[in-house]
């Protein structure tokens, strides 16, 4: 029973993280079609610049905005300068693209920084939390990084269904032909989509390498969980995307606590393939057949 | 001159005598070079030969049948346990171990071929990246999980001796390259006559009926489907035989690197096959030939260059993919068919003749 606890525990944070990575796939989605291959490498990066800062005795918490600020403008340049070309291209263009973004972002971050494991503090305890004698298998951290990930959810959720400015997003996203008759500066948009994404990146980025050791490889595992989960949730629903994420790090906390560690990544590949081939529109998605 | 010509027309009409003489002369000239090359050289070259056995196998499905898999690293890595574990049995001390080694080794990526292949029959563009890219994650793995694989550590690989080769391969090599057979130029030679045969087979493959109908599923699948082709069966065809190219190209792999560890095949392995293929073209064989041929020579080169401005070693053992990850987008955005598709268009003499390919 504590082990079952402790696993459930430790796979709601796991899903947590996994959920801020789905959202951050689907707002790319939702503005471009594109899946990001290249979101980790991007997230990766900030939290090496957050990393830097800390380094050089800025506190935590304004290195952990740094790092939101420098995805934002990350992902802002990368959708001008290298995506807006194959925007509504060839699907395999895109994520070819994407990929060897991805590598070039993973090797000039080894080179600049080095390739050995380094240490990266968290702002709060790291140990798991006692109740009376007996300890619980969670951290301040996992709660931190449940409640970080539900703010940014819901700061979305704010954004997209009660403000102008995400109206007009979701106008871009939509039909961009029609948007643009209306006044929309549908460019902005896909651009602003991007950032945001990034930024969102970002944080998932400083939730799982805090407490915890960091080297250029230390996303690649998030390239594809990340992707499954927005699946799970059907790419285009960011409260399918967290429920998604909930259930892929559920799922696999599972399979490392009772069956094996090495197994996790057959098994997240056996949950993405059953939910393409029954419904692939996602769990939660609420549109009616799509192609995958 | 007429009579010449005479010969070589029925010769150069017939696809199969076309590509087998090619493949022949190639053969040969490539055993030139290599019996007269550095140690240093032949093992180049016979990495050149397995990368480029895998990304034929690659850029027939991707090129051809449309679908992306970036789970070719994780195939050659079933194909080099195979084989490994084949050889481990047999005690490796004869050619024909090898040559079973290697037919076990695409017989088992056939199977894998299959079981993955009819689930990505049915996914295109991000879906069929995505759950290739993490089939390319969970094989490799899978080494840790099983004590037969032997973990991280991998296993040892044995491959014949020069010496235990039979007496007319010694004696056929000294005739041609007048240099007695070692180990390295063994593993250079069947490597390239290995790859003669694929690419062979491939380009046969391709100009048949079977290669028509990739086109065709590639192109427009409902026109295909309308035309009375199975699309499912077409992909899952192509799957297998590009599949079965990545088990050869594995076992080459394992033979030539001598040790079989999950730690060689990573997703990086998986992109840098892609990298190959996406550079020289999709779908073109010959580009595919290009595309290993920098994967073999580029990494010292790159290498050295970050070595030469100043990096650490492990730093500039880095450049390399970085590279790979700029050709990957530069091709994309600048040249998306590729060295050979561009060439193509560049020298294609009228619109009519043009044999530009749409590079979906």
């Amino acid at each position: 029973m504590q082990q079952f606890l402790d696993t459930t525990l430790g796979g709601l944070v796991l899903g947590a993280v996994y959920a801020a990575f789905a959202l951050a796939l689907c707002l790319i989605w939702r503005s471009t079609r594109i899946v990001n291959f290249a979101q980790a490498a991007m997230a990766m990066v900030t939290t090496y610049i957050a990393l830097s800062l800390i380094n050089a005795d800025v506190p935590y918490w304004v290195a952990f905005m740094a790092a939101i600020a420098a995805g934002f403008g990350l992902g802002a340049v990368i959708e001008r300068v290298i995506i807006r070309p194959v925007e509504g291209k060839a699907e395999l263009n895109a994520v070819i693209l994407t990929l060897g973004l991805f590598m070039v972002l993973h090797g000039l971050t080894a080179i600049t920084f080095g390739v050995q494991h380094r240490g990266f503090p968290a702002p709060v305890g790291t140990s798991a939390i006692s109740v009376g004698d007996t300890s619980i298998g969670i951290t301040p951290f996992g709660i931190l990084t449940i409640v970080v990930v539900a703010l940014v959810m819901a700061g979305l959720v704010v954004l997209f269904r009660f403000t102008d400015l995400g109206l007009r997003m979701r106008a871009a996203a939509f039909n961009g032909e029609v948007s643009r008759l209306l006044g929309v500066r549908v460019g902005r948009m896909l651009t602003l989509g991007w950032a945001l994404a990034a930024a969102v990146g970002a944080v998932a980025g400083m939730l799982i390498a805090g407490g915890d050791l960091v080297n250029p490889a230390f996303m690649d595992p998030f390239v594809i969980y990340g992707f499954i989960a927005a699946v799970l949730g059907g790419l285009d629903s960011p409260l399918g995307s967290v429920i998604g994420g909930l259930i892929l790090g559920l799922s696999l906390s599972y399979v490392t606590g009772y069956v094996g560690e090495h197994l996790a990544p057959l098994v997240a590949l056996g949950i993405l393939m059953v939910v393409l081939l029954v419904r692939p529109s996602g769990l939660f998605a609420a549109a009616a057949a799509r192609r995958v | 001159m007429e009579r010449l010509r005479s010969i070589i027309r029925p010769v150069a009409s017939v696809p199969l005598a076309r590509h087998l003489v090619v493949a022949l002369v190639a053969f040969v000239v490539a055993m030139a070079v290599i019996g007269s090359s550095s140690q240093y050289l032949q093992t180049r070259y016979a990495e050149m030969a397995y990368f480029a056995i895998a990304a034929g196998g690659l850029t027939l499905l991707t090129g051809l049948s449309g679908q992306l898999s970036l789970g070719h690293g994780a195939l050659m890595a079933v194909g080099a346990y195979a084989a490994t574990l084949v050889l481990e049995r047999t005690g490796g001390e004869t050619l024909a171990d090898v040559f079973v080694a290697l037919l076990v080794a695409i017989a088992v990526c056939a199977v894998v071929g299959v079981v993955v292949g009819v689930p990505a029959a049915r996914l295109h563009g991000p879906y069929i990246a995505g759950a290739t890219l993490t089939l390319a994650v969970a094989v490799p793995r899978l080494a840790n999980q099983w004590e037969v694989f032997g973990g991280e550590q991998g296993l040892q690989v044995s491959v014949p001796r020069a010496t235990d080769l039979p007496a007319w391969i010694q004696d056929l090599v000294w005739f041609f390259t007048a240099v007695e057979i070692d180990q390295y130029s063994f593993l250079a030679y069947l490597g390239w006559l290995l790859l003669a045969i694929t690419f062979v087979a491939l380009a046969n493959l391709s100009r048949s009926r079977v290669g028509r109908r990739w086109r065709a599923v590639r192109d427009d699948d409902v026109s295909a489907e309308l035309a009375g082709i199975h699309l499912g069966r077409a992909r899952v065809v192509a799957f297998t035989v590009s599949a079965m190219a990545a088990g050869l190209a594995g076992g080459l792999m394992a033979m030539n690197v001598r040790l079989t560890a999950p730690g060689a095949f990573t997703i990086t392995l998986s992109l840098t096959l892609l990298a190959a293929v996406v550079l020289g073209g999709l779908g073109s064989l010959t580009g595919a030939l290009i595309g290993a041929g920098v994967l073999a020579f580029l990494p010292k080169f790159a290498t050295d260059l970050g070595e030469s401005v100043g990096l650490s070693a492990t730093q500039a053992a880095e450049v390399t993919p970085v590279v790979y990850g700029l050709v990957l987008m530069l091709v994309i955005l600048l040249a998306p068919a590729g060295i050979v598709g561009s060439l193509r268009t560049f020298l294609a003499r009228s619109p009519l003749g043009s044999t530009k390919e749409k590079t979906t």
